[in-house]
């Protein structure tokens, strides 16, 4: 099954007019036997492409250096300020160390839940290793700057200052599970939205091939699902905004709690 | 659902690649593209900052230039009104001098002229007293008497008396 886009039409041949909305996560190599030996997948390639993409955009857009800048320049300078906006308001003065991951982290985001709306592209953002592979690392990033701030303090996290002696066997356990629970629920928000668009998306996309060869009417009548996906990509281009935000305000959040414990 | 297989080594090898990919991302990040970025940004408020600096300056000293100019214009203009006072004071000085002088050269005019006048009476008055007494003196001869000169005297003397008085 080639992991092609949601609107590819091999898919459908080759499962014979039936309904396939999880091919398109499936991974395959490429790169012939070196990607091969490497397990350089689709997904991989996609990745590069959106630091490519990425580096472009920052590097490109910065590179004529204007004091008045031009459309790019201002793309640019408008994503910087953006999250700077967001991590210094959210982390205070002290977030500035983290603006960089941050930064890296949104745009690596938002790139690959774009890339992933083109025709024929992979969404990496759909898999659960990656976006919990990106959860992880914010969950040891904040968890290494607690500790290295306040040492032993951060274990008072679990316990909020003033509440009674005896709802600590409630309070704790709640405070670690919900602690832990973290990157959990930030990596399956982003995964299960990009999984639910991109099903949604191939479902009528199907149905649009399908009402098309159903004789002389087939195709008005596939005109309904072709509205309905137009709507959708709209949809989805707000999603892999929205998500990528998310991710990285709540992301600075944490990084806030880490900083100041509360 | 391919996302579930954990058993696909590809998901592994997927992580180390996210893992490798992000790394290379947030390096170039951190280290050349936002430094770059920020410095654009810095410059252009170190820019926009050096230049309302000078606008502000250039308003200072346009506010001194006309401080300066409002204060020498109300300079010259309570000069001109010292020079102008001055120079009524000075005036009315002069007029009022030659006011006097002619005032008091009237004055002298006038006295000498009374004093010709009362000469001039006096003189007429004497000559008067003569005229009277040969008038009278022809008088009392063609009236046929021989006139006593002192009665004459002292009787046209009466008279002048009596003339003056009335």
């Amino acid at each position: 099954m080639p992991a092609q886009g949601w609107a590819g039409e091999r898919d459908l041949a080759a499962e014979g007019k039936t309904i396939d909305a999880l091919g398109q996560f499936e991974l395959k190599t490429v790169l012939g036997p070196i990607g091969h030996s490497v397990g350089f997948t689709q997904s991989s390639a996609h990745m590069l492409l959106a630091v490519g993409l990425i580096t472009l955009l920052v590097m490109y857009g910065i590179s004529r250096q204007a004091v008045v800048p031009g459309r790019l320049q201002s793309l640019t300078e408008s994503a910087y300020e953006f999250i700077q906006g967001l991590v210094i308001g959210q982390v205070g003065p002290e977030g500035k160390r983290f603006f960089p991951f941050v930064f890296s982290l949104f745009m690596f985001i938002l790139f690959g839940n774009l890339l992933g709306l083109l025709p024929f592209a992979f969404t990496f953002t759909s898999h659960i290793v990656v976006t919990f592979a990106l959860a992880a690392i914010v969950f040891v990033l904040i968890t290494v700057v607690a500790l290295m701030l306040h040492g032993k303090k951060f274990f008072g996290y679990f316990f909020p200052e003033g509440a009674p002696i005896w709802l600590a066997p409630i309070i704790i356990p709640v405070e670690i599970v919900s602690y832990l629970s973290r990157p959990i629920s930030l990596s399956i928000r982003l995964f299960a939205n990009m999984v639910a668009g991109h099903v949604m998306l191939k479902v009528f996309a199907t149905f649009i091939v399908l009402l098309g060869g159903l004789g002389v009417a087939g195709p008005f009548i596939a005109v309904l699902p072709l509205t309905v996906n137009v709507a959708l990509v709209g949809f989805e281009i707000l999603v892999a905004f929205l998500q990528a935000y998310v991710f990285a305000i709540l992301t600075s959040i944490y990084l806030h709690d880490a900083v100041h414990l509360h | 659902m391919p996302q579930l297989e954990f058993g696909n080594p590809l998901l592994i090898a997927q992580i180390v690649w996210l893992l490798i990919i992000f790394g290379l991302l947030y390096y170039v990040m951190a280290n050349y593209a936002l430094p770059r970025v920020e410095r654009v940004l810095e410059d252009r408020r170190a820019r926009i900052a050096a230049d309302l600096h000078a606008a502000q300056q250039a308003k200072a000293e346009a506010d001194a230039a006309m401080a300066a100019h409002r204060e020498s214009t109300a300079k010259a203009r309570a000069e001109a009104q010292a020079a102008i006072a001055a120079a009524m004071q000075q005036a009315q000085a002069e007029a009022s001098a030659r006011a006097e002088e002619l005032n008091a050269r009237l004055a002298r005019q006038i006295d000498e002229a009374e004093k010709r006048i009362g000469a001039a009476r006096d003189a007429a008055m004497g000559a008067l007293r003569q005229v009277s007494l040969s008038t009278a003196e022809t008088l009392v001869g063609k009236v046929g008497g021989r006139a006593d000169r002192g009665a004459l005297e002292a009787a046209v003397d009466r008279a002048l008396a009596a003339r003056a008085a009335g």
